[in-house]
Parts: C-alpha cells; structure tokens; sequence
C-alpha cells in the first residue's frame, strides 16, 4: 500500500511534466497526493506487549485506528472437550492451565462446582485456607499485571518490584504444595493436604510487609505525570454499557458497577470476611489501576482474617466427611481392605455426581469466571463449559479503541488484562 | 607452554573456533517467543531473583531478525505453527532452538486437535527442557547445556570438510 | 418463586416447555421459536432486569434427539437473580436459532464460538465466522462425533 501511494505520486510527476513540455499547461505538485486508503496492519501474534499469542488486525489511518479486531484461537488447546474424555479428578491440572497467572482460583471454581453438583460440605478449616490461597493468587496476579502494563508504557522499574513480592507468593504456593505457579492444592470435597509446618509464619510475614511494599509502586506510578497521560481517558466504559458488554471484575469496578461475586453471591465463607470493594468513576485505565491496586490490599486484608480463622479451627479436618467424593487417610489404606478398595475406586473409577447441571461463578482476578458442567451421571463430565473472563473483556477492543492512536491499544491491551489461555480455553 | 613463554603475560593464544564459540554462548540473544504458561517462567528468569543477565541474555529481541535463540515456551497450536516457522527462517544463522516446557517437547497434557505434539516434529531443537512448567533453574541449566553444546560447536572444520569434499568432488 | 420464571409463565406460557430447580439454580427450558423476544422481555421487564448475559453454552447431547441445544446464563444486580435459559434446537443436521446480539452486546463472541465448535448458526448475527479455529478448519471440533485428537 505503501509503494502504490509512492508510484502513484511518481507517476504524477511524469504525467505533469509531460504536460508541460507538450502544452504548456502547468499543474500544481506543491501539494502532496491525499491518501484516500487506510493500512491494514498485524500486529501479529508474537508480539511483546500482546502479553500471549494475541493477533489485532488493525485498520490504521496514520496513527488513528478505525477498526480493531483480534483474532484469538491461537492458544486454543481444547480444554472443554478434553474435560469429557477424563474423570472429575483429572480434569483439575487442565483447569489450573486455564488463567495461568492465578493459578489455583480456576480450581477453586472447579471444585465449588463439582462440590455443589455433589451437595457435599466441605468443612471451615479447608474452605478459610481455599479462601487465604485464593487472594494470595489474586495478589500474585495484580502483582503481574502491574509490572506487565507499566512495562508496556514505559515504565521499566514497577516490574521488578512487583516481581519481588510475586516470589515471595511462590515461595508459599510451593511450600504448600510443591510447585511454583500451579499449586494443585485444592480437591474434589476440600484439601489435599494440611498446612506445613512454618507456612503460617510465613504467611504472616508477608502479610506484615506487603503494605509496606504497596507503597512503592504507588509512590512510583500513581501521581506520575506520565502514567497519567497514558492512562487518563483511555479506553473509556461507562457501567450501563460495561453490563451489556458482559463486563465484570475490576473491568466492570472501574466503570462504577458495585458488584463483587464475594460480596454479592458469596461462596466457601466469604462472607465472613470483612473487605471493602473499590470503585471507580471515569471508566477509564488510569481507574481501573486504582481499582487494581486498591484489591491488592484488600486481598491482603482478607489474608490477615483468614490467618486468625485458621489458627481457630481444628488442624487436620481439611476433607469432607463423604466417603464416596474423600479419599480416606493414608495410614487406613496401607492397612485397612476397606479403605484400600475406596481409594482405588475412587481413583480408579472416579466420583459419579447424581445427573443434573449446575453454574457456578468465583470473583476470579479478572472477573467473573463461571463453569457450567453438565453431568450425566457418569464419571466423567458430559458438557463443561468455562465462562472465561478475559474472552467476554477482549470483544469489546474495537469499541475502546476506535479512534485512538495506536499505542492507546497498547494501553487498552494492559488494562484488559487478558491471560490468552482464558481467552481461548 | 611453547609460543606464550616467550609472548609476554599480557597476550593470550587460542583457536578462532574456540574465541567464537566463546563469544557466542555468552552472549545469546533470545527472541520473545512466550507462547502460554512456560512464558511466565521465562519472564521471571529474567527478572530479579532469577537473573538471567548474569549469562548475558537479558536482552530478549522483539524482532527475530535480531536474535539468535529461540526459546518456545509454552502450547504449540496448529493455528500458531505457520507464525512460528515463518520466525524461525526469519532468524539469521547461527540459530538455535529451545523446547522449553512438556507442551513443547511433546504436547504435553494437551493431546487433542488443536495442539502439535511437540515442536520439533518442524523445527530442529537442540535442548528439551521438561517440566510444566519448569522451575527457572530448570531454564537456566537447559540454558547452560545450550552453553555447553555450543562451545563444542566444530563450525570451522565442518565447513573445511565440506569444501574439501567439494573440490574433490569438481577435481574427479 | 424465581421472578424470571413468573413472567415467562404469564407472557410466554405456550414457550415455557420445563421449568428444574436444583441445587438452589433455577433453570428453564423453552421453545426456540420466540427467544428474542423472551430475552427482550427478560432484559426489560423492571421485575426480573436480566441486564448481564454471562455465557452463551451451545450443547452437543447426542444419543438424543433434538440433538443440538443453547443455553443462556442470566444474572440480575437489581434483584440478585440468576437463571439458565435452555432451548433445544428442531434441526439435527444444520441447527439455526436466532441471535440475540442485538440484545446484549455481548453474545456476539459467544456465538461465534458455538458456531465455531458445534456447528449452529444464529440468524442475524452480524458476522457469523470461526474465532477459535484457524479459518480454513473443516469441521466442528466439540460435537460428539468429533475425535479427540482430530481428524
């Protein structure tokens, strides 16, 4: 496109000076060709600020953007329909490869599905410490968000603070369980596992330290006159339309919803923990930023009550009391037949929940991720479909972005959130 | 020995091949290429407590054209495949490959329509890194096997030896 | 009684096939025909106000016949209400319903992707083409019939 515009201006000028020798008729090439054609332009699938293997077909007239489009489906690994071929259980390790930043909050919608498909109970002590892990993935998951997007815009240092804290996150998630970013910990029915021994201590030790730590990357971003050119009016949802757009989370807070699935449809005890919502005003990016780094304190806030509700339950009662959903304790199946023929049934065949569908939704990091499972009595799941969040955030980049300049859809792309595995399942 | 007693402390004597060799290995560039998961691990290697610029590659390109390390980490897509060969000619020689993560060495937990089984059923890997995803440690003694290959990398005698052939080849 | 649930018996009662209620969920299934204009109704009637469309799930339920089926989760913040609306479609060889785009903004992604992994076309959708699969891709993975690891 860009060669014909240049041939064509060429090809102007022999035409003119033709016209000069033969005639004599002058043309006026003072004024250069208008370019009536917009680019095309891809910004491609690898690409350092698409956070994923995301593909923006761009419409471009110079610097402003007439139409956006993305073009996902580049990580789809088909998630759903391996879910039909596998047993509840084993279903768990592709879901926590679902919004891989927060890692076990896809288990934790999972297991509150399959537990209520079951109507099993799962008891306190377990659903206190699902609800600490799950705000400390929460925090794990602003935390990289945060240093991802300033790092977009130019804003190098945030990173490598906000990293600080995410390791120390690590750290817990692999004393817990063994493994860095997909802990594995939650089960069909409660836990895996107690808690080890030192794990409260250190937890209470981040707890402690993170405001302190929060305070950096505010000092460092929020009043910056820079950051607030970037994100100040851009990318603008007022709430009517952020609902109609299927908007939740801090997307849907930062266009002024007050709607927050912990709060509003609480699950696994939420609602006994004291927390606050943020809101924003404007709609835009620099609000939902606010919004973001306001929800990392909170988490922290929930994490601090979880902690004494912990110490207050029993240790060791981490597993529903259903012997056809628990696998029974280890030293029983090592010397009981009983006990032995359950835990290889369970395993071996898997859980039968009664046929029946359910729809549960969690407050997910970036909004409400929901999982429809369908069951038909057997023990694998006839239909599961996952609700994802950034999939239903990312239709609407051509509305955030008509019009702007391109690198406002750098911006936009940050704010969104989007972790391409929750896009294209 | 020989030559350096009488060459003086301050000059020191090796092959061509080694001192490239050496030049390469510490020195990679990689390329941005974080497909899923595996990319977060890639990201906080090179971040702080994991620092990969102590091996000189903290400076991960954006364009392939500048790099010369391609490390996949992560889900390898039958969508994706026709962009991923399209970036590795893009990479000038001498190029290497990385399968970092199960996904792609093998498809990983992930074996249905959509996914490839493993990345070097295209391209040609020189270290598979398993794991899902690997520890960055992991990365990083996949990253120093990639050293330790490249430092034997014989690039000087194999073209020497093609030539000969060559010339034989014309000569007869 | 859920709110939903009441108007659709009063306004749409010959639509109304079944209504469940398990485990706290209200779910309701109804005839493809009108389903635009329940949604309308849904979405702006004061009592119930289904304003937020959470997901859009096409089914695949095989052995049985009608085969193909769409199921629209609702959720209500005036009234703290959800409901899952199902249909089943009549054809079970080229499955079509219409599109509720025009409804909520919305269920344009989720629609293509149903058409895109089951293989049903909404009418009136305003650009009804794959989103998950490479363009050129035949067939449509997430039907039963479909094998695991591909054609």
């Amino acid at each position: 496109m860009v060669h014909k515009a240049i041939l064509s201006t060429v090809n102007c000028q022999l035409l003119t000076e033709n016209w000069k020798l033969e005639t004599g008729f002058k043309m006026d090439i003072t004024q250069p060709m208008p370019r009536t054609e917009t680019m095309l332009l891809n910004l491609g699938p690898q690409h350092p600020s698409t956070h994923g293997v995301l593909r923006v077909l761009l419409e471009l007239d110079g610097e402003l953007i007439v139409s956006a489009d993305p073009d996902i489906g580049y990580l789809h690994r088909g998630i759903e329909k391996l879910c039909e071929y596998r047993t509840l259980h084993k279903c768990m390790p592709l879901m926590n490869r679902l919004d891989y930043l927060a890692g076990e909050q896809n288990n934790f919608g999972f297991c509150l599905a399959v537990e209520k498909l079951l109507g099993v109970e799962v008891p306190k002590r377990a659903q206190y410490i699902r609800v600490m892990i799950a705000e400390f993935t929460r925090i794990a998951s602003h935390l990289f968000w945060l240093g991802t997007h300033g790092h977009d815009l130019g804003a190098m240092t945030p990173l490598f603070y906000a990293f600080r804290e995410r390791e120390k996150i690590m750290d817990l998630c692999e004393m817990v369980s063994g493994a860095r970013m997909f802990p594995l910990y939650f089960r069909i029915g409660g836990l895996a596992a107690d808690l080890p021994e030192g794990f409260m201590r250190a937890a209470g030790d981040f707890v402690k330290s993170f405001p302190r730590r929060w305070k950096d990357y505010d000092t460092l971003l929020t009043q910056n006159e820079i950051w607030k050119e970037r994100t100040v009016g851009v990318g603008v949802m007022n709430a009517e339309e952020a609902l109609d757009w299927g908007w939740s989370g801090p997307m849907a807070r930062g266009s002024g919803v007050d709607w927050d699935l912990r709060r509003d449809n609480p699950y696994s005890s939420y609602e006994e923990f004291d927390f606050e919502v943020p809101l924003g005003k404007n709609g835009d990016t620099y609000d939902r930023y606010l919004v973001r780094m306001q929800e990392m304190l909170q988490a922290n806030r929930i994490v601090e009550q979880a902690l004494k509700k912990i110490e207050e339950t029993e240790p060791g009662d981490i597993k529903a009391k259903d012997p056809k959903v628990s696998l029974p304790p280890k030293d029983k199946v090592y010397t009981d037949i009983a006990a032995l023929i359950n835990h290889f049934l369970i395993i071996q065949d898997g859980i039968r929940p009664p046929q029946g569908e359910v729809y549960q939704c969690i407050e997910a990091p970036k909004g409400e991720m929901g999982f429809y499972l369908v069951s038909d009595g057997g023990p694998q799941a006839f239909r599961l479909k996952i609700r994802g969040p950034s999939f239903v955030v990312l239709a609407a980049t051509d509305k955030l972005c008509r019009g702007r300049l391109l690198s406002d859809l750098i911006a936009v792309i940050g704010t969104m959130d989007i972790v391409l595995a929750d896009v294209d399942r | 020995m020989g030559i350096e007693e009488k060459l003086g402390y301050n000059i020191l004597t090796t092959t061509l091949e080694k001192l490239v060799d050496w030049g390469r290995k510490n020195s990679l560039w990689p390329a941005t290429f974080g497909l899923a998961c595996c990319a977060i691990e890639m990201i906080v290697t090179a971040a702080n407590r994991y620092d990969i610029a102590r091996f000189g590659m903290e400076a991960f390109r954006a364009s392939p054209r500048q790099a010369d390390l391609m490390i996949v980490a992560g889900t390898v897509c039958k969508k994706m495949m026709p962009a991923i060969e399209r970036i590795y000619e893009q990479m000038p020689e001498p190029k290497w490959v990385i399968a970092m993560g199960a996904c792609a060495t093998s498809g990983g937990i992930f074996d249905s329509y959509a996914v490839v089984q493993g990345i070097d059923l295209y391209l040609p890997v020189d270290v598979y890194i398993p794991g899902c995803p690997p520890r960055p440690e992991g990365l990083l003694y996949g990253i120093l096997k990639l050293h330790e290959k490249i430092l034997k990398d014989p690039f000087i005698t194999k073209q020497y030896q093609e030539r000969l052939q060559l010339r034989r080849v014309e000569a007869a | 009684m859920n709110a939903a649930v009441e108007l659709l018996q009063t306004k749409f009662a010959d639509e109304v096939v079944e209504v469940v209620e398990f485990r706290g969920e209200t779910q309701i299934t109804v005839k493809p025909g009108r389903i635009k204009d329940i949604c309308l109704a849904l979405r702006d009637d004061p009592e119930t106000s289904f304003k937020y469309l959470s997901a859009i799930a096409g089914m695949d339920y095989l052995p049985q016949s009608p085969r193909f089926g769409v199921v629209y989760h609702l959720y209500s913040h005036k009234k703290k209400n959800r409901v899952a609306l199902k249909t089943l479609l009549k054809d079970d060889v080229a499955p079509a319903i219409d599109s509720v785009v025009s409804v909520w903004s919305t269920a344009n992604w989720h629609e293509r992707e149903a058409y895109d992994l089951l293989g049903i076309r909404f009418k009136g959708h305003p650009d009804l083409r794959r989103i998950l699969m490479p363009a050129n891709w035949v067939g449509h993975p997430l039907r039963k019939d479909y094998p695991l690891k591909g054609m």
